[in-house]
């Protein structure tokens, strides 16, 4: 069974086209308008979306995205609203859907409750930003038996090796964090990305490899693209979401993917 | 039973591990290697003992404390493990130094910390000044109105103090900012934390640096009394003050294990900090271990007069030995830890830190189910010279 993902990188490069990944936060400012900002955002240039489900302790983001996800669990956001979510997006549009979480809630709700769950409302997969495949046992299990994409991240310090193990273990694409921080927009990115990818490639995987943390201005998704096969934008749609609503953040999904 | 002195993480049962980003990873193995390589060396072993000796002061001293005992509703001998003796006045010095000397080893010129109530952030910038590192330290927001002295201690030791305005603005966004800014520096930065939490090697790490405590403890027991104590009594925040404690009577069958956590306004209230009585596994700042958490796996704020205290998660070994039923962990309130405070105070002159009120209020308790004349060892963690806001407040003294 390929997967979804994998399968929009692949249409992509046939058509000599970079994959544009695009991420929001669930339940931000509610659930129904981060269902709407999502739709819009695949209906207008983002090829492949990524949910992020609030979590009261996100080491991995800075503070634009810390703070919305502050703002969603205030207003209300459970963790069941996830597969609501997935499964309104989904209905809607047919670019897949990749949630982006922390590990303590799926743990909590049970990680092959979350998988079955997920899968029944039409998600792809998941993006786990502190688990690492060494602690993956669960999950890695649970996404082969529901089919799930599994997307690892890879960094400018993974050795040779654990590029490899998140490489062979990744399925849809590796994450290559382009420099050492969290997210939120960067001036610069980072040499070190063009490493990561590389690192990817030489494992001779076949595995796509998409670099996201600090990408916020369409030069710097078309600098990534020439090496990478697509760019992950979070906090930009964030901001442009808080700046100017639907409109702002329709004009900053055209603006990052100008191919659509 | 194997040996529980020998688990050394990463894992203890089926607590522990790495859940923590990518990121960090070639840190954690650097760390671990430095930390492993080190502790095979005796230059090592041997620089550490001397910082302790000409600095800290160590061996800390045991103190009988019979009028405070005597408050017990049965007959026991209470003994005190004096770490407030030690330089800045707690046992987090002994952690602080051996990271600190790690740190040296790595090549890393800039150290990072987490504190709650101020003791570690004190005890990492002395270590700062005296190993020339440029240190910052994270303290949510809460905190540093609360502890306003101790953020004064810290840049006067040259300490950069770094109010945390995220989240719950306490101890656990203080790890997560520090965590944050690690991410982002870990080429010259050593997260130099603070307790047993934290991902691998951390735990095992950090108990190995206090378990001097215990080392001492033991011995000094044997040699100045001949016996070994019934029970052990320590507080339990992240757990680094008991784990210390407990570590070199792990294996020692007739010693009995108490730790006690904060219950905040009371066991029958949900304002508390009591993790292991009323958390669930799951994984915060890298380990699976218990934690207060809702029914999504959001963390809870915990609550409690002691700052210390104040923290939602717990060593993974903690959560092991409650697992094991080889320690007992039990919950002591606000007042309870105050009233004890105040009569160890009043009894034998040593005014302890209100984190370790609860140890003391604990044994206080225990006392009753231990056999007439039974011994207790309380680590007496910290002294409350940092404290004396609070308590003339809490019991009216600056009328």
């Amino acid at each position: 069974m390929t997967s979804k993902v994998a399968a929009i990188f692949e249409a992509n490069r046939a058509s000599g086209r970079k994959t544009l990944i695009g991420y929001f936060p669930l339940g931000y400012p509610t659930l129904q308008e981060s269902i709407d900002a999502a739709i819009a955002m695949c209906e207008n240039g983002v090829d492949i979306l990524e949910l992020g489900v609030p979590y009261s302790d996100p080491v991995m983001d800075g503070p634009v995205i810390q703070a919305a996800t502050v703002d969603a669990l205030a207003a209300g956001f459970k963790l069941r609203q996830t597969f609501d979510a997935v499964r309104a997006v989904t209905e809607a549009v047919s670019a897949p859907v990749l949630v982006m979480t922390y590990w303590n809630p799926v743990l909590q709700y049970g990680v092959e409750k979350f998988a079955s769950d997920l899968k029944a409302a039409g998600g792809a997969g998941l993006i786990t930003p502190d688990l690492i495949p060494d602690e993956a046992g669960d999950w890695l299990e649970a996404s082969d038996a529901y089919h799930l994409d599994r997307v690892f991240l890879a960094t400018p310090t993974s050795t040779p090796e654990r590029v490899k193990r998140a490489s062979d273990l990744s399925r849809g694409f590796v994450y290559a964090v382009s420099t050492m921080g969290i997210t939120g927009a960067r001036s610069e990115i980072d040499a070190n990305a063009r490493k990561v990818v590389a690192e990817v490639r030489s494992t001779h995987t076949g595995q796509n490899t998409a670099v996201g943390i600090g990408i916020s201005t369409g030069e710097q998704v078309l600098e990534v693209n020439e090496y990478a096969d697509g760019a992950i934008v979070g906090s930009a749609f964030v901001r442009a979401y808080q700046s100017g609503g639907l409109e702002e953040l329709v004009e900053t999904a055209k603006s990052l993917n100008p191919n659509h | 039973m194997t040996n529980l002195r020998d688990a050394s993480g990463p894992y203890f049962g089926e607590f522990g591990g790495r859940f923590v980003p990518e990121s960090l990873i070639e840190a954690l193995d650097q760390l671990e290697a430095t930390y492993e390589a080190a502790k095979a060396d005796p230059t090592f072993q041997f620089e550490l003992a001397e910082l302790h000796r000409t600095y800290t002061g160590r061996p800390s001293i045991i103190t009988e404390v019979p009028r405070f005992a005597s408050h017990a509703d049965s007959e026991v001998r209470i003994f005190l493990k004096r770490e407030d003796l030690n330089h800045t006045g707690s046992h987090k010095i002994n952690n602080v130094l051996g990271q600190a000397l790690l740190t040296k080893r790595m090549g890393k010129t800039r150290i990072i910390a987490e504190t709650g109530a101020g003791q570690h952030g004190v005890a990492s910038a002395t270590a700062a000044a005296l190993f020339g590192l440029e240190c910052v330290v994270y303290m949510g927001e809460v905190d540093t109105e609360r502890q306003a002295l101790n953020v004064a201690r810290m840049k006067l030791l040259g300490a950069e103090v770094v109010p945390v305005t995220s989240g719950s603005r306490t101890l656990k966004d203080a790890i997560n900012e520090a965590l944050r800014d690690w991410v982002a520096n870990v080429d010259n930065t050593h997260y130099l934390l603070g307790t047993v939490a934290g991902p691998h090697p951390f735990p095992t790490m950090v108990r190995d640096f206090h378990s001097v405590i215990g080392n001492e403890a033991r011995a000094q027991m044997l040699a100045e009394f001949g016996f070994l104590p019934d029970a052990l009594a320590a507080c339990v925040g992240g757990g680094s003050n008991a784990i210390g404690l407990f570590h070199a009577f792990l294996d020692d069958t007739n010693v009995a294990l108490y730790g006690f956590e904060a219950a905040g306004d009371g066991m029958d209230t949900d304002r508390h900090a009591a993790t292991l009585n009323f958390g669930k596994p799951g994984v915060l700042h890298g380990a699976r271990s218990y934690m207060l958490q809702d029914e999504d796996g959001q963390t809870v704020e915990s609550h409690s007069i002691s700052a210390g205290l104040d923290y939602p998660g717990v060593g993974p070994e903690h959560s092991w030995l409650k697992d094991l039923g080889r320690a007992q962990y039990r919950g002591i309130s606000d007042a309870e830890a105050m009233d004890a405070l105040r009569l160890l105070s009043r009894t034998e002159g040593i005014i302890p830190a209100i984190e370790t009120a609860h140890a003391l209020a604990g044994a206080l308790k225990i006392a009753s189910e231990l056999k007439p004349g039974a011994s207790i060892l309380i680590n007496l963690s910290g002294r409350g010279d940092k404290d004396m806001e609070t308590a003339a407040k809490y019991f009216g003294l600056l009328k």
